[in-house]
């Protein structure tokens, strides 16, 4: 498999009022394409670190991101970015808003509105092009920051923790679509999260991170085969990987 | 036991009853204010009758004195209030997003804005005499610095992670500004706009009462000169009533352009 990014010894350290502190220890993996790779650890563990600096977001204290071999030096459109709290504008609609991810690309603006459109319903919700944000559940709201990274077609997709804010009903619907829109879509996808079978049900590999200093401690390949249908999650293939997987989490969390 | 439903903090009342109060309360006050002046319980040149108050309006407005007046004060506060803000847009935006203009600019206009305006009205007429211009500087300095503050906070409350929506999509600094920094901001400023120009008039009457020849403030100070109470009265009913019709205006704008940032949501 060919490598779309390289993490090369990427670390961070935080100044802080009572000195420097480690989030990161040096960092290294690959990121395949067309593979769904999830950082999993708990909180503070710096891996939504990670993934801000691979999005250009933040910088690294020492290592380098390269995506198709060129260094990331600050943010770009060949890393698509999807944030915990939705972050759509508010005063946009829901179609105006995968719009604006579209502006600048020689697109005009039927070409823009068609696109919109397009991806809105892929993720359910061509019904709700002309609501506003505050019109929309978090779930919605999250279909739509979904739609709009999709829109412009990055090279990785980075997704922070999505579906974080969501209540169980919701997430568990927002994985199922998630994983439908990413099977059909195939691209490189590096997701954050602390929960366990959220990891497993999307992930074609996970990469568990210890406690701060992050640094990855186990790389974990998924063997469920696709289409993932919502049966998976309560599967006995789910639940053995889930053992293994709670034991490497808690092992950090109490160490 | 029962409890009624609207007692209580913070609780919300539908618009009738948020009017029949609001109506109850000044009906009230204006009883008093005509039940003290029809039994004479105080001196006419202390307290003018409502009917006195309204016979200077009609006076006033008969010959004309009043139109002219209301005119000069509304060109001044228009163009004095809109020079200020337009200074103060593009400086509160930008030590709103730029640290650097921030810490060079932030101190002094802070400073600035402790000094009290009225203060500079002897220092306006050395340097500009009594016309048109000292009345503008008199509004500019009112204005201006607090305008460029409260704008600093307006864009400052931007959320982190809408600019990086935008850096993410690759935009660059001005774009970010323009796209995204300042259609959040927008009700914000706009209430920054709303509030000032308020403490606007304060300012112009001020300026019309120390050297002026014309203009609502004027007309008080001669009023005053010839124990015309009733006109003094008069004229700051009429300054009140206008700022409410402004105000009343331009919230009426806010809800029409930006009602999407009452949502609450992201």
């Amino acid at each position: 498999m060919n490598a779309v990014a390289e993490f090369a010894n990427v670390s961070k350290t935080f100044a802080t009022k009572k000195g420097e502190v480690q989030a990161l220890a040096p960092v290294s993996f690959q990121l395949h394409a067309d593979e769904f790779t999830t950082l999993l650890g708990t909180s503070g563990c710096g891996k939504s670190t990670l993934l801000h600096i691979a999005a250009g977001l933040e910088t690294a204290s020492s290592g380098e991101v390269l995506v198709d071999g060129v260094r990331v030096d600050g943010p770009g459109r060949d890393r698509g970015m999807v944030f915990q709290s939705y972050s759509l504008f508010p005063w946009l609609t829901a179609a105006e808003n995968v719009e604006f991810a579209l502006k600048g690309l020689g697109l005009s603006r039927a070409e823009r509105r068609e696109i919109a459109h397009e991806q809105l319903r892929l993720v359910g919700l061509e019904k709700f092009a002309d609501a506003k944000p505050a019109e929309l559940s978090g779930g919605m709201r999250q279909r739509v920051g979904i739609a709009r990274v999709l829109s412009y077609r990055p090279k990785i997709l980075l997704m922070d923790e999505p579906f974080g804010a969501l209540d169980a009903q919701t997430r568990i619907e927002m994985q199922e679509l998630l994983t439908e829109v990413w099977e059909s879509h195939r691209l490189c996808v590096l997701f954050v999260t602390h929960d366990i079978e959220e990891a497993i049900y999307l992930s074609d590999r996970i990469l568990v991170m210890s406690a701060r200093p992050g640094r990855i401690k186990d790389d974990v390949r998924i063997e469920i085969p696709r289409p993932r249908g919502p049966e998976v999650l309560t599967s006995p293939a789910l639940m053995e990987y889930k053992e293994s997987l709670t034991a490497s989490v808690r092992a950090e969390a109490l160490a | 036991m029962r409890r009624d439903s609207r007692r209580g903090l913070f609780h919300q009342v539908s618009a009738r009853d948020y009017w029949v109060w609001g109506g109850s309360a000044l009906a009230a006050l204006f009883a008093l204010w005509w039940t003290v002046t029809a039994l004479q319980l105080v001196s006419p040149y202390f307290l003018p009758s409502p009917a006195a108050v309204l016979g200077a309006f009609t006076e006033l407005w008969g010959d004309g004195t009043l139109q002219g007046d209301l005119a000069i004060s509304l060109q001044r506060i228009a163009i004095g209030f809109s020079i200020a803000t337009l200074f103060a847009l593009p400086v509160g935006i930008l030590m709103g997003t730029v640290w650097r203009f921030e810490a060079a600019v932030e101190p002094i206009v802070d400073f600035i804005r402790y000094m009290p305006a009225v203060s500079f009205v002897p220092l306006t007429i050395v340097w500009l005499g009594v016309g048109e211009g000292q009345k503008y500087s008199i509004l500019f300095i009112g204005t201006f610095f607090q305008q460029a503050l409260m704008v600093m906070d307006n864009v400052k409350r931007t959320p982190r992670e809408y600019v990086q929506v935008g850096q993410t999509l690759g935009m660059k600094t001005l774009p970010l500004l323009g796209r995204i920094v300042l259609p959040y901001s927008a009700p914000a400023i706009w209430d920054t706009i709303r509030i000032t120009l308020g403490w606007g008039w304060t300012w112009l009457v001020i300026a019309e009462l120390v050297a002026a020849e014309s203009g609502l403030g004027h007309r008080i100070i001669v009023a005053q000169r010839y124990f015309h109470t009733d006109r003094i009265f008069m004229i700051i009913i009429l300054i009140g009533v206008i700022g409410l019709v402004i105000d009343q205006a331009m919230r009426a704008i806010d809800r029409a352009w930006f009602g999407w940032s009452r949502g609450g949501a992201r």
